[in-house]
């Protein structure tokens, strides 16, 4: 491995496709999705195998994420917004998986790659968008019309309200994109650290201890991002998901 | 010199060899341009060239994008299909179950409550229907007592009065039968006293009269 901080991040093709002149190969992200997959379902499938009545720890770790994202949707956007409760979970746990694979050492962090953010905060958009016209038609458009502002200002109100709609899928995509890339760098410099001043002899090992320090600090603080994130990409979907389902009602 | 031509002579079928993988187009070019220093300038082009893909910041490489999507939709795909046909229900399910089951406890409970209260509620009446009873029996038993006791009183009071009746005619007879015997005892005394006093006897019809005129003072 090289000591490149940036090389945890390149995309490696492990068996190439190439369809109509675009590269659609199997690449160590293309992996790294499917584990994530595999990871997210097997563990909320085999932890609720049992159905108990009174459940088990693993099994009330699921109960407890899909009940956690419930009551904060519900919160969010209301009980109409319930019907997009499997949409809201399943990005909260694929974000979540995601990145807390990206913690495991020499593993890719799918969510590292701003392309993938950017996928996922436009599927939300998206979502919102669609369903906003198709439920309300052009009363969607409400929601750039906040109510009770005075005529002269709505010009102003309006653009800076449909400038915030748009800035939405960026903010969201780059967050998630930038504290998963910020982390994961920060922690193979300081890691390197380690490896490059224990090189040097007794006062490098001596000297290598706080580095080393850091990056204990660093990958609890990693782990807690990797949560942080998740449940931030939820809960913002979930406030983005009460404006297709009610919009103007702020 | 041999070794530079040599060298020269070999570069061309390497360009081939080591170009083909590779498109550019500036390369050969250049190793024309260049013979002498053929060999190095190639190679390091086409070093150059391979590190193009990676020279970039790797999330801003766009040659991996279309690759990123299509897997990521694919996967995406799949987990949300997973996710609300298999898992969401099953967990779902779980939790329902668990409600369910806590709301029929409480109901269970509650009606159990109810039952118990109306248990208590029927032995407190029972039990004051008992005591009511109870309270008949005995003030029946105290006044039946009563009456009996009233009863023989009385009956023992007539009786009493009866005797005491009868003993007051017997008296008054004893009485009126004494007074009567009371003029003939003195007339007998009378009579003796007479004959005692003056030897002579004096007739019934005197003493009769004398007694009857002492009496009458």
């Amino acid at each position: 491995m090289s000591n490149d901080p940036t090389h945890q991040f390149l995309v490696n093709k492990i068996v190439p496709i190439e369809i109509g002149g675009i590269d659609f190969s199997f690449t160590n992200a293309s992996l790294f999705m499917v584990a994530t997959v595999a990871a997210g379902i097997g563990f909320l499938y085999f932890t609720t195998g049992q159905r108990g009545l009174v459940p088990s720890r693993m099994q009330s770790v699921s109960e407890m994420s899909y009940e956690f994202i419930a009551s904060m949707l519900r919160e969010g956007a209301g009980s109409h917004g319930m019907k997009f409760f499997p949409f809201v979970f399943s990005l909260f746990m694929f974000v979540l998986t995601a990145n807390m694979l990206g913690m495991v050492p020499y593993f890719f962090t799918v969510t590292s790659q701003i392309i993938v953010t950017f996928a996922l905060a436009m599927l939300v958009i998206g979502t919102v968008v669609v369903y906003g016209f198709y439920k309300h038609g052009f009363g969607f458009l409400k929601l750039f019309v906040p109510s009770g502002v005075p005529g002269a200002l709505l010009p102003l109100v309006v653009s800076i309200e449909v400038i915030s709609f748009l800035s939405r899928p960026i903010s969201l995509s780059i967050r998630l994109f930038a504290n998963m890339l910020a982390g994961h760098i920060t922690l193979k410099v300081f890691a390197g650290f380690v490896t490059s001043l224990s090189a040097l002899g007794a006062v490098g090992v001596a000297g290598a201890i706080l580095p080393l320090l850091m990056t204990v600090a660093l990958t609890g603080l990693e782990f807690l991002v990797s949560f942080l994130q998740a449940y931030v990409f939820a809960v913002l979907t979930c406030m983005y998901l009460n404006d297709a389902v009610h919009p103007g009602g702020h | 010199m041999s070794v530079t031509l040599a060298s020269a002579e070999s570069t061309p079928f390497e360009i081939a060899q080591a170009e083909t993988p590779a498109d550019t187009h500036e390369t050969p070019a250049d190793a024309h341009a260049a013979q002498p220093a053929g060999e190095v300038h190639t190679e390091t082009g086409v070093a150059h060239g391979g590190e193009h893909a990676s020279g970039v910041f790797p999330p801003f490489d766009q040659t991996t994008f279309a690759s990123q999507l299509l897997w990521l939709a694919i996967t995406f795909g799949l987990f949300y299909l997973l996710m609300s046909k298999v898992v969401i229900p099953r967990i779902g399910g779980i939790l329902e179950t668990r409600h369910d089951r806590i709301a029929q406890d409480l109901d269970e409970a509650s009606r159990l409550k109810a039952e118990a209260d109306a248990a208590i509620a029927s032995y407190e009446q029972e039990l004051a229907a008992a005591r009511a009873k109870g309270n008949a029996i005995a003030s029946t038993a105290r006044d039946e007592a009563k009456a009996k006791a009233d009863a023989e009183r009385a009956k023992i009071e007539a009786s009493l009065q009866d005797k005491i009746a009868g003993a007051e005619t017997r008296i008054a007879e004893i009485k009126a039968k004494a007074l009567a015997d009371v003029g003939t005892i003195a007339e007998e005394t009378t009579a003796a006293v007479v004959e005692q006093l003056i030897g002579a006897k004096a007739t019934k019809a005197e003493i009769a009269s004398a007694v009857k005129s002492a009496a009458g003072e």
